[in-house]
């Protein structure tokens, strides 16, 4: 059952992810994209992190996605014009692509440590939300408070960067 | 039972989408979106540790999913700026084709 | 007691310093410190002089770094340095009392009165010096007291130039003669005079180390003393005020050369070869100043060159001589009659309204008999006349050089006759005769605090040569096998020099005699100056080449350039394409995943 799962909600991703890459028109590789966040959000309740999974469907699919789509509709961009295949980009596109997913098969087949199932939890029940934030303002509380200075300057920057007479 | 392996084949997978999109479209906006499939994949692959490597207590350990939780709020981030830039690129050049854009030719 | 030496040391010093913060208030308080200061020295010394010698003396050990290199700062008092204490103080308590009355008028008295009392520190330090370090450092701080003092008149250019030549030409032979030092105790370890002297016999088996070390020793003294060929700076000295010149550069420092070798004698004489090099320099010097001196027209330049050749007496006598007392013998008489003749002389120039051409004056013997009579007196014991003090110490020396060096000997008897020529060649010319300038015609006799000191020094002029004055300060012995006719031919040629000066000049308006190889200084300066311009612009020349074609080429240029071309090569890689970049970039990583992980 659980392995069913898996392989529906991973085929639903990665046939969306290739979907994004060979969409010609900007709004169907956006809406791709929303999909494919929103299976990985469902590849995260698998792997039993549920605030993940919802913070991911909230912020990525929920914000971020949304903004790429107020920008599409902004620049209002058409689909790309047939262009001429450039020989010289999809060789290198597959010489890295090739290389890296080598690399990382060798990797991931040599090691026995990785073929392990998921191991059982002292307990199913696990309260997800209050272990993360606990993780989360113990440990990491310094990391998270410069977090919200970052995002505060982001909104700084784009307030600049957006403003009509920026040399 | 899905193993971790199946878990980083897929991460893998999207990653090297994410790559092919941004090596092979030229569009900037449709780059963008392979980078944000790139940082999605490495979410996924630390989520997939974080289940996998219990902790003395039997629960999953937490901390790859509060960095997943930091990366998340960075790629917001990014993505604010960054289609702020191609607002103001596009404004300066009326192109978003990533072809067009090579004044730091030399 | 045996704080003695170093209160005689220190209390010039204090003078000095006082008088720099406050003599600029006083003139007053500055001569009155610095006549002070000396005054105590002379006490001191004398009574010093009259106690048997301490053994051991306190030394504080300036620089201190254990084994390797240890520095001391200590006095030695010894026969040598006793009698050099009381010819120093005593010279300098009257000199500087005659100053007050010489820079009544001059301008920068309390500077003049602060010099006076650095370089009365100074000469002590190399006085009472017992290690040759100490020795040199006081040699370089009487340099400098030399230069502050000769550029008193620093306004005037040519005393500026003279106090840099002075510095300058000093510096050089104090090149060598640190060189000296420092092979000296690279060899020995040691740098105390004590020590070296009894160390001698360790160079035995490289009799030329020690030579070359003594010869570089003696540089030392061929710049301070003026020998051949360092003597430039000594005539040009007189730009100073005359107690200046008297009391630095007639009788004290430029003794101090003398006075070094005299403390290594034992080292000297154990290398033969270094000695012919002494004595040569020594002998050419003394005749050569003398022949200088017979055609020069300024009063303190006659003394000057008369100064430099008798020092060449000294060190012909250093080299010759069985004992240091020989020369140190000459040193003494000759501080004080040379001192007395500077003193004239400036007694001379302040009554002249400070005109220095002897052939401006004439017939001042009836305007200032005082100074007439002294200079008379001064010049017979410079001339060797007997029954004066010169007499006795100058023959000395030229008994033991006929015995040793006959050539160099013969060469300072005839040094002798030029000696007396010249010396009342002065005489004929500045005292006698017609007046021959309106100075001339109304001059005066000078003040009593200016005769006084003429009164004392021409009393030791006088009797300093005679038996009883010179046991009391030295022993010297006779040699053997000196030629008889030696005494006759001296007096002689003294009765010539004298006759043939008064046949040439009595009344005479100008010199009958031209020599400008002589008047020229035997164009010496010339070929200084033909050697600065010529080989150190060349140098400078060839340098600069060097710099521009090797230097800049090799250092320069070559990493710019590679620095440039790597540039341009590397430019290529920016091809404006952002794809073309990520490709770089993934291709970068993905080639070091494999380098990590799979190597």
């Amino acid at each position: 059952m659980q392995l069913a799962l898996f392989c529906i909600f991973a085929a639903f991703t990665l046939a969306f992810g290739l979907g994004v890459v060979f969409f010609r028109s900007p709004v169907s590789s956006a809406m791709s994209l929303v999909m494919t966040f929103i299976g990985l959000a469902a590849l995260f309740v698998t792997l039993d992190a549920f605030f993940i999974g919802v913070v991911q469907v909230l912020v990525y699919a929920g914000a971020v996605m949304v903004l790429f789509l107020f920008i599409i509709m902004l620049l209002d961009l058409r689909a790309d014009q047939r262009r001429p295949v450039k020989l010289s980009a999809w060789a290198g596109g597959g010489i890295v692509v090739g290389g890296f997913l080598a690399i990382l098969s060798q990797v991931v087949f040599s090691l026995p440590a990785l073929e392990q199932t998921k191991p059982a939890l002292a307990n199913p029940a696990v309260n997800d939300v209050a272990q993360v934030g606990l993780a989360l303002f113990r440990n990491f509380n310094l990391p998270f408070q410069v977090i919200g200075v970052l995002l505060l300057v982001s909104t700084v920057g784009v307030v600049v960067l957006s403003r009509r007479e920026l040399k | 039972m899905p193993t971790l392996a199946n878990y980083l084949i897929v991460s893998g997978l999207l990653f090297s989408i994410g790559l092919a999109g941004v090596l092979l479209r030229r569009n900037i906006l449709i780059i963008f979106m392979g980078l944000e499939l790139m940082l999605n994949a490495a979410n996924l692959s630390l989520v997939a540790f974080s289940r996998f490597n219990l902790g003395q207590d039997g629960l999953p350990g937490y901390n790859a999913q509060v960095l997943v939780f930091f990366i998340i709020t960075v790629a917001a981030a990014e993505v604010a700026v960054g289609l702020a830039i191609i607002v103001a690129l596009y404004r300066m050049r009326q192109t978003t084709h990533v072809e067009d854009l090579d004044t730091l030719k030399f | 007691m045996s704080a003695i030496p170093w209160i005689i040391l220190f209390t010039p010093l204090a003078a000095a310093a006082v008088i720099l913060f406050l003599g600029r208030f006083s003139k007053l308080l500055s001569a009155g410190l610095a006549i002070g200061s000396a005054a105590v020295g002379c006490v001191l010394s004398w009574w010093l002089f009259a106690q048997p010698d301490p053994g051991e003396t306190a030394r504080f050990y300036w620089l201190d770094f254990g084994e390797a290199l240890r520095i001391p700062i200590g006095v030695t008092v010894d026969h040598l340095s006793k009698v050099m204490l009381v010819v120093v103080t005593t010279i300098a308590t009257l000199v500087f009392t005659y100053s007050v009355g010489y820079m009544k008028t001059e301008e920068g008295y309390w500077r003049y009165f602060a010099g006076l009392s650095l370089f009365l520190f100074s000469m002590l330090g190399i006085v009472l010096a017992d290690n040759f370090v100490m020795m040199f450092i006081f040699w370089e701080l009487v340099g400098v007291s030399s230069y502050i003092l000769i550029g008193h008149y620093f306004k005037k250019e040519s005393a500026a130039d003279a106090a840099k030549q002075a510095f300058i030409v000093n510096r050089i032979g104090d090149f060598g003669f640190m060189l000296g030092i420092l092979l000296l105790w690279a060899a020995t370890g040691t740098l105390m005079f004590s020590e070296l002297t009894g160390r001698v016999a360790e160079f035995a088996s490289n009799p030329i180390y020690l030579t070359v070390a003594c010869v570089l020793v003696f540089c030392g003294t061929v710049g301070k003393s003026a020998q051949m060929p360092l003597h430039v700076w000594l005539p040009n000295s007189m730009e100073g005020p005359t107690p200046v010149s008297s009391l630095l550069h007639a009788a004290t420092m430029v003794a101090a050369g003398v006075y070094m070798l005299a403390r290594i004698f034992p080292i000297l004489h154990a290398v033969p070869v270094a000695l012919d090099v002494i004595a040569w320099v020594g002998g050419i010097t003394c005749f050569a100043a003398a022949l200088m001196a017979t055609q020069q027209d300024d009063i303190k330049r006659i003394l000057a060159y008369s100064t430099i050749s008798q020092l060449g007496y000294m060190v012909l006598g250093v080299a010759s001589a069985t004992s240091a007392d020989v020369p140190m013998f000459h040193l003494f008489t000759h501080a004080f009659f040379k001192c007395l003749l500077f003193l004239c002389a400036g007694s001379v120039i302040v009554g002249m309204h400070h005109e220095q051409n002897i052939w401006k004056m004439g017939a001042l013997k009836n305007k200032m008999p005082f100074t007439f009579l002294a200079m008379v007196v001064g010049s017979l014991a410079l001339s060797g006349c007997p029954l004066f003090s010169g007499y006795y110490s100058k023959d000395l020396i030229i008994e033991f050089a006929v015995v040793k060096y006959p050539f160099l000997g013969w060469l300072s008897v005839a040094t002798a006759g030029l000696t007396a020529f010249y010396t009342f060649r002065l005489i004929f010319v500045v005292f006698l005769g017609k007046p021959k300038d309106d100075h001339a015609k109304h001059a005066q006799e000078s003040p009593l605090v200016m005769l006084v000191p003429l009164a004392c020094l021409a009393l030791p002029a006088w009797v300093a040569g005679y038996g009883f004055v010179e046991k009391f300060f030295f022993h010297v012995e006779e040699p053997a096998n000196v030629p008889h006719l030696l005494h006759p031919v001296l007096l002689v040629l003294f009765a010539a020099g004298v006759l043939s000066a008064f046949l040439l000049y009595r009344g005479a308006d100008k010199d009958p005699v031209s020599i400008p190889f002589f008047a020229n200084r035997l164009y010496i300066d010339n070929v200084y100056g033909w050697i600065v311009k010529n080989i150190q612009d060349g140098g400078a020349t060839v340098l600069s080449w060097a710099d521009r074609w090797i230097v800049d080429l090799l250092v320069v240029q070559v990493p710019s350039k590679l620095a440039w071309a790597c540039g341009f090569v590397l430019r290529f890689l920016q091809v404006g394409n952002i794809q073309a970049y990520v490709f770089f970039f993934g291709a970068g990583v993905v080639g070091l995943l494999y380098f990590l992980i799979m190597r």
